[in-house]
Formats: structure tokens, C-alpha cells, sequence
């Protein structure tokens, strides 16, 4: 089913499924968990071999495969746990701060 | 009217048993305590025999048997389970659980006093301490009461307005391990009583996934479910007496929130739960006799709480007085006592008031001591004071 809940901020407690029961599937994508991250993992192209270590290893899923090969991470949901990064044979991946990509430039 | 009317001589914990073979849950996880043991000992033999159909989950404590029936609950099986005492405690957070979540458990809590010292007898320190778990709360005198409690528990639990787990009570020992008479029904009645599981959103449907028990921190309904579940009680009372009536029907027993004994005409009241109302209606006899006119109140459902039921039954006496097999420490009175105020008070029934603690740890209660009790309030009602502390029943040494 699709779960409407465009207006749930008024739902009051008859709105809502018993027990918070959620009556639909896939929807956690909805839910942005990339900013509990507090190091990036950055790919370095020139040095990845398209082992695809990392699409496997990702516990959530937030490493972009297209055409068979790894393109991007999916910084909306990705965590910054770093497995990738350690687990990666080629030592492609760097974990660098956020604070990085978010420092004003001058 | 019940065809079946064989009687039969047994313990309150075979009285159950029998009962739960007769629902034929799907699922039954159970870790055994004394005095509850011999209940799920039973089941577990009619599961080995292969009479009933259940899948008995063996666990390795009462955490674990609440989360397994929260599971099978989840997925959609009707479930059951049994506890007493400290398993019953360890069972605490799981029980909170099961109620947020709406599952229809059906649980059977013998009851036994909590430690320390240790001890094993009967109080209702247990099921009293677990009263704001949000589950249904029913107390029983005697074994055949147990019995049908237990037969019309999914009735409750089950139905659209209320879907919360239930749990039913009876004195450890007293009634668990005591023969008395119990005449059930046939197999057929109670299957045809409690009807199929009605289907509501669970587990292991593929084609309809939910989720169950998601984290609610960071957006804020807590509130609500909450509420939801407070409103649910408040919908089980009704739903409730019409399962007693309709269980009155099929069987010629009627049961009410508060089973009331010559109350039309009482100048004092006492309310008594549980096996002890059986002794108290005895010496009311017998003090009705010599002109005392004593009425007794027997409250079977304590949550969802009858405060209207409470405050109507007690409109016309001069004092009544609440027995408590469980004490509140450092709080006014036992449990039952503060809620029966609290109803006279928010409906402006006066009636001079006392709270008698009694039983804990088993202390026997003997017909004396009940007496005392009712001759108390007689004084009371004739223009005695009476004291704001508690008084104790067959306390020793005072």
C-alpha cells in the first residue's frame, strides 16, 4: 500500500496505526541519515579497480553501482562508518572530515 | 445453556490448563515458576500427547517467554502464556512491549508475593505492581472462575475497540495448588465461544509487509500512542461486561466488574479481591445474622478500572473499608484502596474510609480477622473515628 502521511504532524491519537505499526514496505529511504555523518568516504577514480568491495560491504546500501560499476556514494544516507574505506583492496576510498567540505572559503 | 455439566474436582492450575487446551492457542512460551509451574507442566504434556496443536516454546527465562509471545503475537498467532512472582517481574519491560504494541496476549499470573526475604506464598505484590503495564487487569476467586476468565480472555483481547493483551489472576497456592470444584464446558463451546482469531496487520504476510516496533525518538507521536492505548482501556470496560454477558448466556454465570453480595441494604462495605472474598462472604453471614449489615464488593476487572461502578455501589454506605494483599510503600494506602478514593472522591461519594492490608506473604486471613475488620466499620458507621494510617491484619506482635 502507499502510506499517506503528507499531513501526519496533525495526526492526533486516532490517527495513527495501533501498536505504531508502520503498513508499508521500503519506506526507511524516506528517512535521511546523512547527517549523523562525520567523515566523507571520497573515491578516488584513477586508483579504483571496480572490485565492487564496497558496494557489498555497505551495511546501507549508499554505494552507487551503474552499469556494474561503482559511480558515487549516496551521501543522503550514507554514515561515514568507513567499512569501505577498510575494506577496500585498491586503498581507493579516503574518510575525510565533514568539517572539510563545509569550511567557508575565503 | 451449557450442555457439558460434569464436575469435576481439581486445582486452579489444572482448572487453566485445561482451559488453554480447550482455546487451543497457536503459540505457547512459558518459563515455569512456582506456584504457576504445574500450569504450562500440564500444557506441555497435552502438546506432547499431541491434543492440541500449539507450538510450545521452550525459553530460558520470562524476558525471553514475553518477547517470544511478543514475536508469535506479532505475526499473527493467537498466543498464551503463564508467570508468577519474580518471573512476572523479569517479564517487566516486555510487558510495556506487548501493550504498545496491541498485541492480544493472553497471560494467566498466579500470584505470589515478590521478595525479599524470599518467600513463595500468595500476595498481589506482582500483579498490582504491573497495573501500568496497559494490560487488562481481571482478578478470580476460585478455581471455576480462572477457568472461565480464561476462556473468554482472546474475547477481549481480540476485539477491534480494545486488541490489548489481558491477564488473569488467581491466589497462589490458595487456588493454584487447591482442589475444588470446577464444571467446565466441552470442547466445542469454547471453541465456539472464542471463534476464529479475527485477522488484523501483522507479520509474515508477504503481500502486505509492515514493520513492527519502530523508534519514535526524533519525530514525536509518542504522545499519542500513548493516548491511544489509554483510550483502548477506557473502550475495554464495555467491551468486557458484554463478554461476561454473553459468556452468562452460554453458561448460567454472570460476571460483572464488581461482584456485589447484599449490598442494596449495607450501612458498611468491604471490598475484597480474590480468594479471600470467599471467607469474608462467610463471616458477612454470620455478622448479617446478629443485624450488621455488612456488603461485600468483589472487583473482578481492576484495569481498565470501574471508578463509575465503584462510586454507584457505594453511594449509600456510611463506611467502607478496602483490603489490600499488596502494600504501596511510602504512598497512603495499597493499591486498590487509593483507587476506590479516588473514585468516591471525583464523584462526590462521602463515606468514611480505611485501607486493610492483609495476606502478604501468604499471612494467613483467618474469619476473625475479618470481623474485626467489619465490626470496625460498624464502629465507624456509628460515629467512630477511624485511623488514616493503614491497618494490618493478623500483623504479629501489635
Amino acid at each position: 500500500m502507499k502510506w499517506d502521511i503528507s499531513d501526519i504532524k496533525d495526526w492526533g491519537p486516532g490517527r495513527h496505526e495501533l501498536g505504531a505499526m508502520i503498513p508499508e514496505a521500503g519506506n526507511a529511504r524516506l528517512y535521511k541519515t546523512g547527517g549523523w555523518r562525520t567523515n566523507r568516504p571520497v573515491r578516488d577514480d584513477d586508483k579504483c579497480t571496480q572490485c565492487l568491495f564496497c558496494y557489498f560491504f555497505c551495511p546501507d546500501s549508499s554505494v552507487i553501482v551503474e552499469g556494474q560499476k561503482v559511480v558515487d556514494f549516496d551521501y543522503e544516507h550514507c554514515k561515514g562508518c568507513g567499512i569501505c574505506a577498510e575494506e577496500c583492496p585498491a586503498d581507493c576510498i579516503a574518510m575525510i572530515a565533514e568539517i572539510e567540505f563545509r569550511r567557508p572559503t575565503e | 445453556m451449557s450442555t457439558a455439566t460434569k464436575l469435576m474436582a481439581v486445582t486452579g492450575n489444572q482448572a487453566v490448563a485445561l482451559a488453554m487446551k480447550q482455546l487451543n492457542p497457536d503459540v505457547v512460551a512459558a518459563y515455569p515458576i512456582t506456584p504457576q509451574t504445574d500450569v504450562v507442566q500440564t500444557f506441555s504434556q497435552y502438546v506432547a500427547d499431541g491434543v492440541v496443536k500449539a507450538e510450545f516454546v521452550t525459553v530460558e527465562s520470562e524476558h525471553s517467554a514475553m518477547s517470544a509471545c511478543i514475536g508469535s503475537a506479532a505475526a499473527g498467532a493467537r498466543t498464551m502464556t503463564a508467570t508468577s512472582s519474580a518471573g512476572f517481574a523479569l517479564m517487566w519491560e516486555m510487558l510495556f512491549i506487548a501493550a504498545s504494541m496491541r498485541l492480544p496476549i493472553v497471560m494467566t499470573t498466579v500470584n505470589r508475593t515478590l521478595s525479599g526475604p524470599i518467600n513463595i506464598h500468595c500476595d498481589h505484590s506482582d500483579s498490582m505492581g504491573g497495573r501500568d503495564t496497559g494490560w487488562i487487569q481481571i482478578y478470580n476467586e476460585d478455581a471455576q472462575e480462572a477457568y472461565d476468565a480464561t476462556v473468554m480472555g482472546f474475547s477481549i483481547a481480540e476485539h477491534a475497540d480494545v486488541r490489548l493483551p489481558l491477564m488473569n489472576m488467581y491466589d497462589g497456592f490458595i487456588i493454584s495448588g487447591a482442589i475444588g470444584p470446577l464444571r467446565p464446558l466441552s470442547d466445542d463451546e469454547v471453541q465456539a465461544f472464542v471463534g476464529d482469531a479475527p485477522a488484523y496487520p501483522s507479520l509474515l504476510q508477504p503481500d502486505s509487509p509492515v514493520t513492527f516496533g519502530p523508534f519514535d525518538g526524533l519525530h514525536g507521536w509518542y504522545f499519542e500512542h500513548k493516548v491511544a492505548q489509554n483510550r483502548a482501556m477506557e473502550a475495554a470496560l464495555p467491551v468486557i461486561q458484554a463478554t461476561y454477558d454473553r459468556f452468562a448466556e452460554l453458561t448460567g454465570r454472570q460476571y460483572n466488574h464488581l461482584m456485589t453480595y447484599d449490598m442494596d441494604d449495607a450501612e458498611v462495605a468491604l471490598v475484597v479481591i480474590g480468594s479471600a472474598a470467599g471467607t469474608a462472604r462467610s463471616v458477612q453471614a454470620t455478622l448479617r445474622a446478629q443485624g450488621i449489615k455488612v456488603g461485600i464488593i468483589k472487583p473482578r476487572t481492576f484495569r481498565p478500572f470501574p471508578s463509575a461502578e465503584f462510586a454507584q455501589a457505594l453511594s449509600g454506605v456510611k463506611a467502607v473499608g478496602v483490603m489490600d494483599r499488596a502494600d504501596s510503600f511510602g504512598a497512603q494506602g495499597g493499591p486498590l484502596y487509593l483507587e476506590v478514593l479516588a473514585a468516591l472522591y471525583q464523584r462526590g461519594v462521602q463515606a468514611k474510609s480505611v485501607n486493610f492490608v492483609y495476606g502478604l506473604g501468604g499471612r494467613d486471613l483467618y474469619p476473625n480477622n475479618i470481623e474485626d475488620a467489619i465490626r470496625t466499620l460498624k464502629d465507624a458507621a456509628d460515629g467512630a473515628d477511624l485511623p488514616q494510617s493503614r491497618i494490618y491484619l493478623n500483623l504479629k506482635g501489635e
